[in-house]
């Protein structure tokens, strides 16, 4: 089994977020088995063998759940994998002796703190801004006590797969999070415990997404391609729809 | 007040008013069309220059026409201040392109919307220019009360000429790839996006994008290959 690989990784290198970045070119010798992140690891080992800087990118779960790890890679936010995260990307979908471009996420909503590390706290502040239920909705409620059509919690489901990585923001040319914010807008929105504020809750979180200066949306579908959890559009259109709602039906505070 | 100004400044309402001026232009170049095939009608432009007269001195067409320069204007310049916001804020481009299955359409909307606004100015020049101006020769029909402009001579003339076909014949594939995006997009903006409906849509959407514009460059050909 010739399971070792050659790579020559480039890397944008950035030293803070004041000072201007570039790309650096590094060999590595990887496993074809090892995660994409295990890959950057081996690379870092050697860098500060060498007594130089490790390559600064973030990571938490390694298994797809947690939203923290990005890069751009290739091209493709997440690499070239569908439904798929950076952590849970293996070396074999690469070849031996191949070059692989590593950039960090570009927008100008989340900017470069140093090398692949962007600040994504523009996501955490439309959360505070509305993504939640205001009253406790209590323990995990008995199955059926509260009556939810198969489809809709299906539907609500698929939405909160969403692990809120910025792929999406990623992905688009015009650096638009709608596809982030639907999906927590249409997570809630659908189950009877956050269908109550739900007018309330899209005017807040759309207003705090337009005021962190994330782009707007043109229907690219960029973002759907590119998502790790496969949200789909329609999330926006629900989102959409919903603002509609609550901008021409709802009441004047 | 507030909140209808709050709602225009948001990006998804500047989106909505992107959605229905489009979608008005959509349906008013369907209209148009019906009016231009007029053209192709073989009885020395009568047909053509009677709908020409009705559309420019019948009042509520009238009305509709400014309704339809103000939708055009509106739709171009929220239109183009949308791109260069969205430029900004995507920032620094990436060193290697992305290879996913976006259109090209939806990704220079903006550049294909300038395009067609010069393009829009230049056929005005042309025909409307010309309509009000009245630098037309005016010609007599049995049954039709006085005389009225021969703008189907202003047109034979312009189409006489390769450039002028070659040019409205290029304005319309641009408007052609507009509309592979926009017709869609358009709904989607709406928040319609079901799965009942929308591939009803977007196979509507790809035969209007193709057949219209279509539609209007025969004019010019057949004119330049005819006359
Ligand atoms: C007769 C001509 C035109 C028609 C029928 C038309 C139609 C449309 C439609 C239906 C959309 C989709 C709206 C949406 O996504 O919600 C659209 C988008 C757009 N149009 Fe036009 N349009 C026309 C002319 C123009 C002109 C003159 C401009 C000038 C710059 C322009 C610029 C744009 C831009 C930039 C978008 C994308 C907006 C976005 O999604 O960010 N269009 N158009
Ligand atoms: S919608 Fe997809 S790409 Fe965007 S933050 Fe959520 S999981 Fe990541
Ligand atoms: S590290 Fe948690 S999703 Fe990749």
């Amino acid at each position: 089994m010739s399971e070792d690989i050659k790579l020559n990784i480039k890397v944008w290198r950035q030293k803070n977020n004041k000072s201007a970045g570039g790309f650096e070119t590094y060999p590595v010798n990887a496993n074809e088995h090892m995660s994409f992140l295990e890959m950057l690891d081996v690379l870092n080992e050697d860098l500060v063998n060498q007594k130089k800087e490790p390559v600064a990118f973030e990571h938490d779960c390694r298994e797809g759940i947690c939203g923290t790890c990005s890069l751009v890679i290739n091209g493709q936010p997440h690499g070239p994998n569908a439904g798929t995260t950076t952590c849970q990307l293996h070396m074999r979908h690469f070849k031996n002796g191949e070059t692989i471009v590593v950039e960090p996420y570009r927008a100008k909503a989340f900017p470069v703190l140093k090398d692949l590390v962007v600040d994504r706290s523009a996501f955490d502040r439309i959360i505070q801004a509305g993504g939640y239920i205001s009253v406790n909705a209590g323990q995990a409620p008995d199955g059926n006590a509260i009556p939810i059509g198969k489809n809709k919690a299906g539907k609500s489901f698929e939405s909160a797969a969403c692990i809120g990585c910025g792929a999406c923001v990623a992905a688009c040319p015009n650096g638009s999070a709608m596809l982030f914010t639907s999906a927590k807008v249409t997570h809630l929105g659908l189950l009877p415990q956050g269908e109550v504020e739900a007018e309330r809750r899209t005017e807040a979180m759309v207003a705090q997404m337009d005021k962190e200066g994330f782009g707007m949306c043109s229907n690219i579908g960029a973002c759907e391609a590119e998502c790790p959890k496969e949200i789909k559009l329609d999330n926006i259109a629900f989102m959409n729809r919903s603002y509609f709602k609550a901008v021409f039906g709802g009441e004047l505070e | 007040m507030k909140w209808l100004t709050t709602f225009f400044g948001s990006s998804i309402g500047k989106k909505l008013l992107m959605s229905l001026t489009g979608l008005f232009l959509i349906l008013f170049l369907l209209i148009h069309l019906i009016g231009n095939l007029q053209l192709l009608k073989n009885d020395g432009g009568m047909s053509f220059n009677i709908y020409a007269k009705l559309m420019t001195t019948n009042p509520l067409i009238k009305f509709i026409s400014y309704g339809n320069y103000f939708f055009i204007l509106l739709h171009a310049f929220i239109g183009i201040s949308l791109a260069l916001y969205n430029r900004t804020a995507k920032g620094q481009k990436y060193a290697v392109a992305a290879n996913n299955n976006t259109t090209w359409a939806s990704k220079n909307m903006a550049l294909l919307g300038t395009l067609i606004l010069a393009f829009i100015f230049i056929h005005m020049g042309d025909f409307w220019l010309k309509m009000k101006l009245d630098q037309l020769p005016m010609v007599t029909y049995p049954g039709i009360e006085g005389e009225i402009k021969d703008l189907y001579f202003s047109v034979n003339e312009t189409f006489k000429q390769p450039l002028f076909v070659g040019l409205y014949v290029i304005g319309m594939i641009i408007l052609a790839f507009h509309l592979q995006h926009g017709f869609q997009s358009a709904f989607q903006t709406l928040g319609i996006n079901h799965k009942k409906y929308t591939p009803i849509i977007k196979t509507i959407g790809l035969a209007y994008a193709i057949l219209v514009p279509l539609g209007f460059a025969i004019i010019p050909i057949w004119h330049f290959l005819m006359k």
